[in-house]
């Protein structure tokens, strides 16, 4: 292939992508020759370019997660360059574009790397522990039937929002893969916090705290160390004040159920 | 086995339950380096000063006191370091595999080293006690009684410090000390969930200036006494 160095809207890179056949493989990095990678591209559309291109010469292409590609659904992952979902601040793999990189540059691609998180194939990981700690939450009671009338339950507009802002969180797991100890206390702090800031999040408040960290616990996710790693990795934004609260409710939830 | 989350050993067994103790005997020892701190610095008022504080410790509810507050501390250093290593051996294992490369946008020095620092201070503190407190060789025995009749501390830290390897030993763990509490005492806050996104600034700054103040604090006594200017 031609070099095409030079060209302003055209890349040539070095991509390190991470290949693993399956969750005992032990795993290695392949390095790719990228020639031609549009700046326009997203990520996942240089990966989808480099995909073609293996199977073109008959290769297995590297499995990758993804879904909407439009910053919403969380299912994109990838540690580039040893930041989850790469350079750009607040933003998610899928919409991060090839402009962010410079012609010549070395990428690393790994996967999202955690115990909790077993990849399944290349940078593809299984991120259902995740869903075993919605579980671990539990349900809130809400009268079904018709729909309630909308003003039946006033809440303050700085409730609303925050809760709303807890809410953003799209569940990726890019704070467990940003923290050192593979935490997932920014997820859970988001998930329960926006239930526990409502008012109808409140009948369950207690068993809910618990009920989470306790799933957290067991699907063997690491200890926060306080770092705020994951708050600088998060696409979302998620403030570390909600791991603060979720501190206090489980500390609460604790004294509540054992001493009272 | 997994206990009941509302029992205490569910408590003890959960991560925010550890890092909650972890946080709790911090902030008895961060009391402890505070209060330490202030009376140690009557050294520079004088011997009489000093002395009749060491007294007042010995002596203050019959002697019971000093045993009272020996045992929340050591029963505080014990618990720390027990859940600390726990936490830490929990978070080596749930990290497997690291990356490649491996990149650091926010965390701080010395919130990566929290265990070093924290062991380093552990090796202090038994040398410390030895020295100071068991009085172990450094012929302290040998040193008269003060004019009220009392043990002469003020004599025993001129003798103490007055080894230029003795007090290097102390700056360097005063060092590690303060290291470990500009990222604790911060910390501290966040985990016993007092933090909020206005006062978190605040508390960094608490966190900062507490541990200078360590620093320059306990510093200042073997400096003084190597410079000569408590004699
Ligand atoms: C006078 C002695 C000590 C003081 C005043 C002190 C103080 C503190 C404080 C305030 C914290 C913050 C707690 C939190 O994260 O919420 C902390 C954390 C920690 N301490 Fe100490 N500590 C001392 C000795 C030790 C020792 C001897 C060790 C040895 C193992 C140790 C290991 C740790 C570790 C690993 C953490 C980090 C916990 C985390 O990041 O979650 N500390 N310490
Ligand atoms: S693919 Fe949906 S958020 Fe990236």
């Amino acid at each position: 292939m031609v070099s095409i160095k030079g060209q302003p809207n055209l890349l040539h890179l070095t991509l390190k992508i991470w290949r693993q056949d399956g969750p005992d493989d032990k795993g290695h990095f392949v390095d790719i020759d990228a020639p031609g990678i549009p700046t326009s591209a997203s990520f996942l559309e240089m990966l989808d370019i480099i995909n073609e291109r293996l199977i073109g010469e008959g290769k297995d292409p590297v499995a990758f997660d993804h879904d909407c590609r439009e910053g919403i659904c969380g299912m994109c992952s990838l540690v580039i360059n040893g930041v989850a979902h790469g350079p750009e601040k607040a933003t998610t793999t899928c919409q991060l574009h090839m402009r962010s990189f410079k012609d010549g540059d070395t990428i690393h691609i790994e996967p999202f790397r955690a115990k909790a998180f077993p990849v399944i194939k290349d940078l593809a990981v299984d991120r259902s522990a995740f869903d075993s700690i919605i579980r671990g939450g539990g349900y809130i009671s809400v009268r079904t039937g018709a729909a309630p009338e909308a003003n039946n339950t006033p809440i303050p507009k700085p409730v609303a929002d925050a809760a709303f802002d807890a809410a953003a969180c799209i569940g990726c797991g890019a704070c467990v893969a940003a923290c050192k100890n593979a935490s997932a206390m920014l997820f859970v702090a988001a998930k329960a916090g926006q239930l526990n800031s409502l008012p109808q999040g409140q009948a369950e408040r207690t068993a809910r705290s618990l009920g989470m960290v306790q799933a957290m616990d067991k699907a063997g996710f690491g200890n926060c160390t306080n770092q705020y790693e994951c708050e600088a990795a998060c696409p979302k934004e998620i403030d570390r004040s909600w791991i603060t609260r979720l501190n206090r409710s489980y500390t609460a939830a604790f004294a509540r159920k054992s001493l009272l | 086995m997994s206990s009941p989350a509302n029992s205490l050993c569910g408590f003890l067994a959960s991560s925010i339950g550890r890092k909650w103790i972890v946080a709790f005997t911090g902030l008895i020892l961060v009391g402890f380096i505070a209060g330490h701190l202030t009376g140690n610095l009557l050294v520079f008022a004088g011997q009489d000063a000093l002395n009749a504080y060491a007294a007042f410790l010995h002596n203050f509810l019959h002697g019971g006191a000093i045993w009272i507050a020996r045992c929340v501390l050591l029963g505080s250093v014990v618990a720390h370091i027990y859940f600390t290593i726990l936490l830490t051996r929990a978070n080596r294992a749930a990290r497997e595999q690291r990356y490649a490369v491996e990149v650091t946008q926010k965390a701080s020095s010395g919130s990566k080293w929290m265990i070093l620092s924290g062991l380093l201070i552990l090796t202090f503190v038994i040398f410390h006690l030895l020295h100071y407190t068991v009085r172990v060789g450094a012929g302290f025995q040998d040193l008269p009684l003060d004019s009220e009749g009392h043990f002469d501390v003020y004599r025993m830290l001129i003798l103490g410090f007055s080894n230029v390897w003795v007090s290097t030993f102390y700056v360097i763990s005063i060092a590690m000390l303060s290291w470990h509490l500009s990222h604790g005492v911060s910390s501290m806050f966040q985990t016993l969930g007092i933090s909020t996104p206005n006062t978190r600034q605040l508390f960094d700054r608490i966190a900062l200036g507490f541990s200078v103040l360590t620093f320059a604090g306990y510093t200042s006594i073997p400096l003084a006494v190597l410079t000569g200017w408590v004699a």
